[in-house]
């Protein structure tokens, strides 16, 4: 296949970007553009109850109507809705009964992408649920969850399965009318993940997803629901890496997560979506809607980021704090490099009395790139002795990047407490040579230097990510010195 | 085996050093004095590999190998150490990881293989207890809340995980009281071998009551104009630069 083998060239040629290749597969996929017909032909494939296909359809005809939003520090192009294609999966006579019936091929890409997918080679404590494009191909580990009493499968899986989880819960911390990315989302959403943990019971192992743009000209519409009962306890991972491409690909993703009384969900993301090259060619558009509320008393919800991929990043996970005594917490790392530009951070909603957030945001900008900070932190008149701490750092690495802060704060209520710290640093010229003086050079003291930077927030990822998050630190540096 | 040679070097076209010509051989402690404005802290920038200067003439040789087209790091890979006269903080990088990045890639370099975290440990554990700086030190991140004697404690503990051949000292008493100065210097005294030089530079005689040169040589005006042994340290103590600086 001519654009494989294209690809592979590229590869050679730049020798940067591991994760860029393609996997070849006949697909089965949706003529392009974006209709109505595409919502039903999506719902169809994925053979789902009518109340979805409804859903789906009322979502559809609001984002026709929808505005863009414009209040982003980004630039780019106007998106060619109709240039597209909406759906797009592996070709599979029948669904998987396990690994062995899966697509080989498949499961090279996972291997070359370093995710360990079968089991005997999975990171101990890790369950991988794997996003091929659109249709989950394997799920692994499921029997042990499944004696915990937790339910991890794809979104598809779930609406079949567990109808009335996904009826209360789907869209009720981002509804379809959101934005006009979740609204996008909401009508056209092909996979993603379902998690329930059910009340008093902490997930065995930790949650992994990675999710996967494999097909040209594809958009990523993957959505994700996360319920934690009362007292229950879940960490959930999501790694994501897509081919390298000439093509703009859109992902808008819905991310929600609903902790009740005493409950505990940690979200961590590591995110290097393809970020185009040195010149701006290229490159995902990463517009995402991630929101999480603490619905029930002393219940918590943690996000951690690192975000080192995508052309454009339009981000901000975001903590409803209702449950009295509730706390939120986002950890952020975002880098960019080159022609890349992210406006991103977070937003905390102050509603029950005694609510705490903490905001730990670093920004490091090198290349061409253009990063904006952007929180807000908001305490409702019911949200008596709310606290917040936010604190974000910013990191420039060269003369001709950007880095802005935009704190919002919308206090009402008297007895809040609210802080908020801000730096901006370079890298010097001094804290380089005193390095290579040590015989570290430029490359390696640039990594260490901004992973010292990020510790505050790297210390929050699991365990077995964090070392990965720190070569990925590195790999996206290269080439911003000297 | 640290040769300079007729070294004239310029910064933003402003003249600097005017003829150094200096030569160390294995096992030798020279120290350079100097009034302020010598050329003293860019001769050791200059020998490390900083950029930002220009050599006009002249040639540094390192075991009889011109180190002028060298980076910094291949110098440090090489055998040379740079103790700062204001050692650098870095946030969020304890000294531990710190050192074995150091370690590690100067190892590389040389195609040495590369310690594990055990034996990287072990060792530094073993210079830690000689040099006596307090382990709690090394969890710290890189001189970040030290004081200036810790800073320079660590300064020392650097060079001794890093066994250079040729150890440069630049104002190493700047801002220490006189037990920091003591206990800088019994470290360096401590790691003086028959194969390892050093060339310290300060403003003051009194370092030198605690580490003894070999040799000590003025430099003024961009030129060695004096040398001598121990006792030109105390000469210039007594009367000062003047002298050197009219001429």
């Amino acid at each position: 296949m001519a654009v494989k083998k294209e690809t592979i060239e590229q590869i050679e040629k730049l020798g940067k970007y591991d994760a860029g290749f393609v996997t070849d597969i006949e697909s089965d996929k949706a003529p392009k553009g974006l209709n109505e017909d595409i919502v039903r032909f999506i719902s169809k494939k994925k053979n789902e109850p009518e109340w979805m296909l409804e859903a789906r359809l009322k979502a559809f005809k609001c984002w026709e109507k929808m505005p863009e939003p414009e209040w982003a520090n980004v630039d780019f192009p106007k998106i060619d809705y109709q240039d597209a294609y909406y759906y797009s999966a592996p070709k599979m006579e029948n669904p998987p009964k396990s690994l062995d019936e899966v697509d080989p091929k498949l499961l090279e890409t996972y291997e070359k992408l370093g995710i360990p997918l079968r089991e005997r080679e999975i990171l101990a404590g890790v369950a991988v649920d794997a996003v091929f494009d659109s249709v989950s191909v394997a799920t692994t580990y499921k029997d042990t969850l499944k004696k915990a009493g937790v339910i991890f499968c794809s979104i598809s899986e779930a609406i079949q399965e567990y109808p009335e989880l996904i009826k209360k819960y789907m869209g009720s911390v981002v509804p379809y009318h959101d934005n006009k990315h979740a609204c996008l989302n909401a009508a056209i959403f092909t996979d993603g993940s379902f998690v329930y943990v059910p009340e008093n019971t902490k997930c065995p192992m930790e949650l992994s997803t990675y999710f996967r743009i494999n097909e040209l000209n594809t958009g990523q519409f993957e959505r994700t629901l996360i319920i934690a009962d009362k007292g229950a306890y879940v960490s959930y991972l999501e790694g994501c890496t897509a081919p390298m491409r000439d093509e703009r690909q859109l992902h808008a993703a819905v991310v929600e997560l609903i902790a009740h009384d005493d409950a505990e969900i940690k979200y961590s993301t590591v995110q290097n979506w393809y970020p185009g090259d040195e010149t701006g060619k290229g490159g995902i558009y990463n517009f995402v809607t991630k929101r999480g509320i603490c619905e029930g008393r002393n219940s918590k919800i943690s996000w951690t980021q690192i975000e080192t991929g995508s052309a454009i990043t339009w981000k901000y996970p975001s903590c409803i704090l209702k449950g009295d005594n509730s706390s939120g917490e986002f950890y952020s790392v975002a880098i960019t490099n080159n022609m890349q530009q992210a406006d991103t951070g977070t937003k905390m909603i102050h509603i029950g009395e005694n609510t705490k957030s903490r905001i730990i945001s670093k920004g490091i900008s090198a290349g061409k790139s253009n990063q904006t900070y952007r929180g807000l932190v908001k305490i409702l008149p019911g949200a008596k002795k709310a606290r917040n701490y936010t604190q974000c750092d910013s990191l420039l690495i060269g003369k001709q990047c950007g880095a802005h802060t935009i704190p919002y704060i919308e206090n009402r209520n008297n007895t809040a407490q609210i802080e908020h710290e801000a730096t901006t640093s370079k890298i010097s010229e001094d804290n380089l040579f005193y390095c290579r003086q040590r015989g570290i050079n430029e490359e390696e003291a640039v990594a260490l230097i901004v992973n010292g930077f990020c510790r505050d927030v790297m210390q929050h990822l699991p365990m077995e990510f964090a070392v990965e998050a720190q070569s990925l630190v590195k790999v996206s540096l290269e080439g911003s010195v000297g | 085996m640290i040769e300079i040679k007729n070294l004239h070097a310029e910064v933003e076209g402003k003249k600097i050093l005017k003829g150094v010509n200096l030569t160390i051989n294995s096992g030798e402690v020279h120290a350079i004095m100097g009034p302020n404005g010598a050329g003293k802290s860019t001769l050791s920038y200059i020998i490390s590999g900083r950029e930002g200067y220009n050599i006009t003439k002249g040639d540094i040789l390192f075991d009889g190998i011109s180190m002028l087209d060298m980076l910094p790091e291949e110098r440090a890979a090489a055998g040379l150490f740079l103790a700062f006269q204001y050692p650098v903080e870095i946030a969020g990088v304890h000294m531990t990881n710190f050192l074995k990045a150091a370690v590690n890639s100067i190892r590389k370099m040389r195609k040495e293989e590369e310690l594990d975290a055990l034996s990287f440990l072990k060792l530094m554990k073993e210079k830690v207890k000689k040099l006596g700086v307090k382990e709690e030190m090394l969890k710290r991140p890189l001189n970040v809340d030290c004081s200036g004697g810790e800073k320079k404690r660590n300064e020392i503990l650097q060079m001794a995980m890093l066994e250079p051949k040729f150890a440069v000292l630049d104002e190493t008493d700047s801002g220490l009281d006189i037990d920091a100065l003591k206990i800088v210097a019994n470290g360096v005294n401590s790691l003086r071998s028959p194969e390892r030089s050093f060339l310290v530079i300060t403003h003051y005689q009194r370092l030198l009551d605690y580490i003894i040169p070999d040799y000590v040589h003025v430099l003024s005006n961009g030129k060695i104009v004096k040398s001598g042994d121990a006792n030109l340290a105390k000469e210039l103590e007594e009367n000062g630069y003047a002298e050197f600086e009219a001429a």
